[in-house]
C-alpha cells in the first residue's frame, strides 16, 4: 500500500509527514518521531507501557494505527514537563516517593496519571488504583506509585488554589 | 584548598549521603522524562530487523523449510535456518547447565514456539511479513508434558541429538529423557529418623511453572564492524561479561574483539540471565550482512520461549517428636527442565541451592535427591526473583511445617519458634552442608507477631469460624505465617562458577583531581538503583559525597569483569568489592595525607571525609585535598593518581531472613481471596538505603502475590502452551495489589565488609509460602491439608466445593 499523509500535533508541535497506513502509532512515535519515552511491553494493550494522551484521552498506542491518529493532538511523556524544563508535579512526585524502579512502565504510568488527574483532580486511593489499572508495573507493587499520584494531586491543587 | 566555611561533623556526614540514608535515586531524572535508553530505543544507521519463524507444534519432525515466498517480500534480505548455521557449528549453543540447545531447530522441534528460522529484513514489518510466508512442513510426534511420565519405559525419545550420550553434565542419565540425578545429605540417617519418629508427615508439593515476565522483553542489537573486526552486542543482559565470554567461545571471535553493552534494563527478575537463540541469530545476521541487526521478542515469545521458572514437583517428609521437635527432613524433587537443560545455576549445583531446604530450623539430619527430566516445554529454569531454587525450597519447608503443625494440632508459629536455630548457634552448620553466617530468628518472629497482634488474630479467626458454622458469614479467615532463610550472594569461587567463570565480582574507582569520582562495577542494575546505592557505599568509605560519584555498569570495554546481577548477588559480592576498592583508595589517601601533614601514617585517623592528626583534628586533609595532591605532588615512593580496583571473592554466602505474616479472607462461594493485611519483616543485615529496600520488598511481595494467586505456564496434552499473553498470564494490577507493611531487624553479616546481605529476592521467597499458607489456613479446620498453587478463584472455589462448603 502506498503511504498516507499524516498530520498531527505531537507535544505541541505540528507534524506533517507520510507513513505506511498499517504503522502502529507506537512505532510511528518511537521510530519515525524518535520519541522513545512510550514503550512496548505486550502488543495486546494490556500493559499500558505505550500509553499516550490522544485528544484528551489516555490511549494505548500499540493498538492504534497511525492513520487513526490523523489530526489528533498527542501528548507523550516527553511533552509533560513545562516548556522551560520545569518538571510536572507527577514527575517530581515519582522521584521523591520512589514511584519507579526499572523505569520501563514509568512513561506510560505518568502519562496515564496526567490524564487521570485532569479527569479527577482529587481522587481517593481507590480511584487512583482503578484509574491506573490499565498500566502494569512489575517492580514497585504500585504502593509508591499510588502515593506519588496522591502527592502530585495535592501539589497540583495547591498550585491551582494559589493561581 | 582548605574548606572555606567549617561545617559540623554531623553536617559533613549528612552531606555524604552515605550508608543508611534514603537517598533519592539518581536514575529517576531520565526515567520520569522518557529519556531512558532501553534496548529497543537503540537505532543505528542501516539497522536491520530479525524475527523468528516458530514451531506451532510441541514435538514434530521438520520435513522441509521453504523460504521462497518470504524472500520475495520487499525488504526481506535473508532467511536463516539450521542448515545455514551448521557450517559455522552454530546450530547448537552451549547452555549454562552443561547441555546444548538448538539455536534453530535441527530436523525436529521440541516445544511450541521453538525457533525454526530467522527472517532478516529492512524493517520490523517486512520481517513479520516474511515470517508469515516461510513454509515449514511438519510431521507431529507424540508429546510429553507430564514430568511424571517422562521416564516411562515407552516414553518417546525427545533429544535425538544426545540419545547415545548417557553420561550427562552431572553424572549418568538413567533414561533417554533423564538429565541428571543429584543428591545431598545423609540418606540412611534421614530414613532412620523417619522410621524412629513419633510423627511423620508426607506431601507432594508442586511449585508450578511460572515466568519472570519483566515489563521489557529480551532483545539485542548486534553490530559487526567488518573493517576493524569488532563485534558490539547491546542487549538486555543481566550478566554482560559472561555474555562476552560465551559469545567468544561460541563464535570464535577473540574476546577482545567483542564489546557487550547492557543499556537500561526494563526489569530482569532472572529472565535476562540466559543466552537465547535471538542473540546468536542477530549476531550471525550482522556478520553476514555487515549491518547492525536488532532482535526484540514480543510478549508471546517472551512467555513461551525464554526463561521459565520453577516447575518443581517436590515430595517432602518430616519426622518429629509428638511435642513438635523436628528430627529429620527428607525431600525428593522431580524437576521439569523442558526440552533443553538451560537452567541457570552454578555448575556444581544442578538444583541450585535447593539444599537450603532445612530453612530456619535446627534439623539434625536431612537428605535431598533431585531428578531432572526433559519434556516438550520451553527451556529455561531461571531463578525468578530468588537465589537459585531457593524459593522452591522455602515453599516446600514452609508448607511442610504448616502441615506438621496441623497434624500435631500445634500453632504453626509456635512450631516454628520451637525449632528455630538459636542466635547462639551461629555460624550454624546445616545438615545439608551450608554455614549460615548470622541470624536472630526469635527476635524477628517475636517482633512480627507483636506487630500484627498474632494472638488476637487467632481469637478473631476462632470467632469467624464459629460464625461461618452458624451460617452468619460466607467468608473464612486465614492467617499465613512464613519464616524464611535465603542464601544469596553467589558466591565463593571455590564452589560457585558458571561455565567455569568464578562468581566473584568487582569494582574499579577513579578519583578525579577535583575530588569527584567514577566507579565501575561488574554488575548491572535492572531497577535496583545501583547508581544510587553503590555510590552511598563508596561515600561512606572514601568521604566523597554520593552526588559527586558517577556509577557506571554494563559496558565490558570499560567495566571490570564481574558475573552480573541476579540471585541477590550485587550487594553481597559487588557491594563488598565496592567497599574493598574504597578501602584501597583510603589506604593510599592516608599515605598522601601523612606526606602532606608531615607526620607518620600511624599518627592519622579517618574521620568522615578526611584524615586528621590524632588528638589534633584541626590538622587534617580532606579527601578532596588529598585527591588534588595525588595529581600534582611528587610524593616519594608513591605513584601519581588515586585509583583502585577490587575483585571480591566472598568467603561465604549471606543468609538474609524474614518473618512474614498475612491475613486473608476467602469468599467460599466465589473463591475470591482478599489479602486484608500483610506484614513483612526483613533482616538483610546492614541497610544501605531504606527507601530502596522497602521498594524492593513491595515489588517482590507483589510478584509473590502473582505467583500464588494466578500465575501458571501450562501446556495441553498435545503440547500447546496455554496462556502466553498478558490476557491469560496473571500480572496483578493496582486494584488486586494490597498495601504492604514492612518492618526490619538488623543482623549484620559477619563476613561482608559492611555487613550487608541483600534483599531484592527475600520478599518473593517469603511471600509465596506466607500467602499460600494463609489460603490453606482458611480451610485447615475443614480438613484441607494441601492443594497446589495457583490459588486462583476457580481452584479455591473447587477446594471449597470439595470440602462441602458450597451449595
Amino acid at each position: 500500500m502506498s503511504d498516507i499523509k499524516i498530520n498531527m500535533t505531537i507535544n505541541g508541535q505540528a507534524v506533517e509527514t507520510t507513513a505506511d497506513p498499517r504503522t502502529l502509532l507506537i512505532h510511528f512515535l518511537r521510530e519515525d518521531q524518535n520519541l522513545t519515552g512510550p514503550h512496548i511491553g505486550c502488543d495486546t494493550s494490556h500493559c499500558g507501557a505505550c500509553t499516550v494522551d490522544m485528544n484528551g484521552k489516555s490511549v494505548k498506542s500499540c493498538t492504534v494505527f497511525v492513520g487513526q491518529a490523523n489530526g489528533a493532538d498527542i501528548v507523550t511523556i516527553e511533552g509533560i514537563a513545562e516548556a522551560d524544563g520545569t518538571l510536572h508535579a507527577l514527575q517530581e512526585a515519582f522521584r521523591q516517593n520512589h514511584g519507579l524502579q526499572c523505569g520501563f512502565c514509568t512513561p506510560g504510568m505518568i502519562t496515564r496519571a496526567y490524564r487521570l488527574l485532569q479527569e479527577n483532580p482529587n481522587p481517593t486511593e481507590e480511584e487512583i488504583r482503578y484509574g491506573i489499572s490499565g498500566n502494569l508495573c512489575r517492580c514497585t507493587g504500585y504502593q509508591n506509585i499510588v502515593k506519588s499520584i496522591q502527592i502530585a494531586a495535592e501539589e497540583l491543587s495547591h498550585k491551582e488554589a494559589a493561581e | 584548598m582548605n574548606d572555606q566555611t567549617p561545617i559540623s561533623r554531623e553536617e559533613r556526614i549528612e552531606k555524604l549521603q552515605g550508608l543508611g540514608c534514603s537517598r533519592k535515586r539518581v536514575e529517576d531524572a531520565r526515567f520520569t522524562q522518557g529519556k531512558g535508553n532501553y534496548i529497543d530505543d537503540l537505532k543505528l544507521p542501516g539497522m536491520l530487523f530479525g524475527d523468528f519463524v516458530r514451531s506451532p507444534y510441541g514435538h514434530a519432525r521438520i520435513k522441509s523449510i521453504n523460504p521462497e515466498a518470504a524472500l520475495a517480500v520487499p525488504g526481506v534480505l535473508a532467511v536463516i535456518t539450521a542448515e545455514e548455521l551448521k557450517p559455522l557449528a552454530l546450530h547448537y549453543m552451549p547452555t549454562l547447565a552443561g547441555d546444548v540447545q538448538a539455536v534453530l531447530a535441527d530436523e525436529k522441534v521440541l516445544f511450541q514456539n521453538q525457533e525454526v528460522a530467522f527472517v532478516v529484513a529492512t524493517d520490523r514489518y517486512a520481517a513479520a511479513d516474511g515470517v508469515e510466508l516461510v513454509e515449514v512442513d511438519y510431521e507431529p510426534l507424540p508429546v510429553i508434558n507430564d514430568a511424571f511420565k517422562a521416564m516411562d519405559e515407552d516414553a518417546p525419545l525427545l533429544r535425538e541429538d544426545i540419545k547415545d550420550k548417557m553420561e550427562g553434565a552431572h553424572g549418568p542419565r538413567k533414561h533417554h529423557n533423564h538429565i541428571f540425578f543429584w543428591e545431598e545429605g545423609d540418606k540412611d540417617g534421614t530414613e532412620k529418623a523417619l522410621d524412629d519418629a513419633d510423627v511423620v508427615v508426607e506431601e507432594l508439593i508442586t511449585y508450578q511453572r511460572v515466568h519472570p515476565c519483566p515489563l521489557e522483553t529480551c532483545g539485542c542489537v548486534a553490530s559487526m564492524d567488518k573493517i576493524n573486526g569488532k563485534l558490539t552486542l547491546w542487549g538486555t543482559f543481566q550478566a554482560p561479561h559472561a555474555v562476552r565470554t560465551v559469545a567468544s567461545l561460541i563464535t570464535n571471535i577473540a574476546e577482545h574483539n567483542i564489546r557487550v553493552i547492557s543499556p537500561d534494563i526494563g526489569g530482569g527478575f532472572g529472565n535476562k540471565v540466559g543466552v537465547y537463540p535471538g542473540y546468536i541469530c542477530a549476531t550471525v545476521a550482522s556478520i553476514v550482512t555487515g549491518k547492525p541487526v536488532k532482535w526484540v521478542e514480543d510478549r508471546i515469545e517472551n512467555l513461551s520461549s525464554t526463561a521459565f521458572a520453577r516447575d518443581y514437583h517436590m515430595t517432602g517428609k518430616i519426622a518429629a517428636t509428638k511435642d513438635g521437635k523436628i528430627t529429620g527432613l527428607w525431600a525428593h524433587v522431580l524437576a521439569d527442565h523442558g526440552a533443553f537443560d538451560a537452567c541457570a545455576d552454578p555448575t556444581k549445583f544442578p538444583a541450585g541451592f535447593f539444599h537450603i531446604v532445612t530453612g530456619s530450623y535446627d534439623i539434625p539430619v536431612a537428605y535431598v535427591g533431585v531428578d531432572g527430566v526433559y519434556t516438550n516445554k520451553a527451556p529455561g529454569g531461571v531463578a525468578y526473583r530468588c537465589s537459585f531454587r531457593v524459593t522452591e525450597a522455602a515453599y516446600l519447608i514452609e508448607r511442610m511445617i504448616d502441615i506438621l503443625a496441623r497434624k500435631l494440632d500445634m500453632d504453626p508459629a509456635e512450631l516454628r519458634i520451637k525449632n528455630f536455630i538459636k542466635k547462639e548457634q551461629f555460624p550454624y552448620q546445616s545438615a545439608l552442608g551450608w554455614e549460615y553466617d548470622s541470624g536472630d530468628y526469635h527476635t524477628a518472629m517475636e517482633k512480627a507477631m507483636t506487630t500484627v497482634d498474632y494472638k488476637a488474630l487467632r481469637v478473631e479467626q476462632t470467632e469467624n469460624r464459629a460464625a461461618f458454622d452458624r451460617g452468619e458469614t460466607r467468608s473464612l479467615m486465614g492467617v499465613g505465617v512464613a519464616f524464611f532463610t535465603e542464601i544469596v550472594g553467589a558466591g565463593p569461587v571455590k564452589n560457585c562458577d558458571i561455565l567455569g567463570l568464578g562468581m566473584f565480582d568487582s569494582c574499579e574507582i577513579r578519583i578525579h583531581p577535583t575530588g569527584s569520582a567514577i566507579a565501575r562495577l561488574g554488575t548491572i542494575s535492572q531497577g535496583q538503583g545501583h547508581a544510587t546505592t553503590f555510590a552511598q557505599i563508596l561515600a561512606s568509605e572514601i568521604g566523597i559525597p554520593a552526588e559527586d560519584i558517577t556509577l557506571e555498569e554494563g559496558d565490558t570495554d570499560t567495566a571490570p569483569y564481574g558475573l552480573g546481577t541476579y540471585g541477590s548477588r550485587s550487594t553481597p559480592v559487588a557491594g563488598a568489592a565496592t567497599a574493598m576498592a574504597g578501602r584501597k583508595i583510603r589506604a593510599k589517601a592516608q599515605m598522601i595525607a601523612a606526606y602532606l601533614l608531615e607526620v607518620h601514617e600511624g599518627d592519622l585517623e579517618w574521620d568522615v571525609d578526611r584524615f586528621q592528626i590524632k588528638g589534633n583534628p584541626e590538622a587534617h586533609k580532606t579527601m578532596k585535598e588529598i585527591a588534588f595532591a595525588s595529581y600534582n605532588q611528587a610524593i616519594p615512593g608513591l605513584e601519581p593518581g588515586l585509583e583502585a580496583v577490587s575483585y571480591y571473592d566472598p568467603p561465604n554466602m549471606t543468609y538474609p531472613f524474614g518473618a512474614y505474616i498475612c491475613v486473608v479472607d476467602v469468599d467460599v462461594d466465589t473463591g475470591v481471596i482478599d489479602v486484608r493485611r500483610f506484614y513483612a519483616l526483613d533482616d538483610c543485615g546492614t541497610r544501605i538505603n531504606p527507601m530502596i529496600i522497602e521498594g524492593q520488598v513491595h515489588g517482590g511481595l507483589t510478584e509473590a502475590l502473582a505467583i500464588v494467586m494466578g500465575q501458571e505456564i501450562s501446556y495441553d496434552e498435545i503440547g500447546n502452551i496455554k496462556g502466553a499473553t498478558l490476557m491469560d498470564f496473571f500480572l496483578p494490577t493496582a486494584v488486586e495489589t494490597p498495601n504492604w507493611e514492612t518492618g526490619h531487624t538488623t543482623t549484620p553479616s559477619p563476613h561482608h565488609p559492611i555487613g550487608a546481605k541483600g534483599v531484592g529476592e527475600s520478599p518473593n521467597v517469603g511471600g509465596v509460602p506466607a500467602l499460600s499458607n494463609a489460603v490453606h489456613d482458611a480451610f485447615a479446620h475443614k480438613g484441607l491439608t494441601h492443594t497446589q498453587m495457583p490459588h486462583d478463584h476457580w481452584r479455591v472455589w473447587k477446594v471449597a466445593q470439595k470440602l462441602g462448603l458450597t451449595d
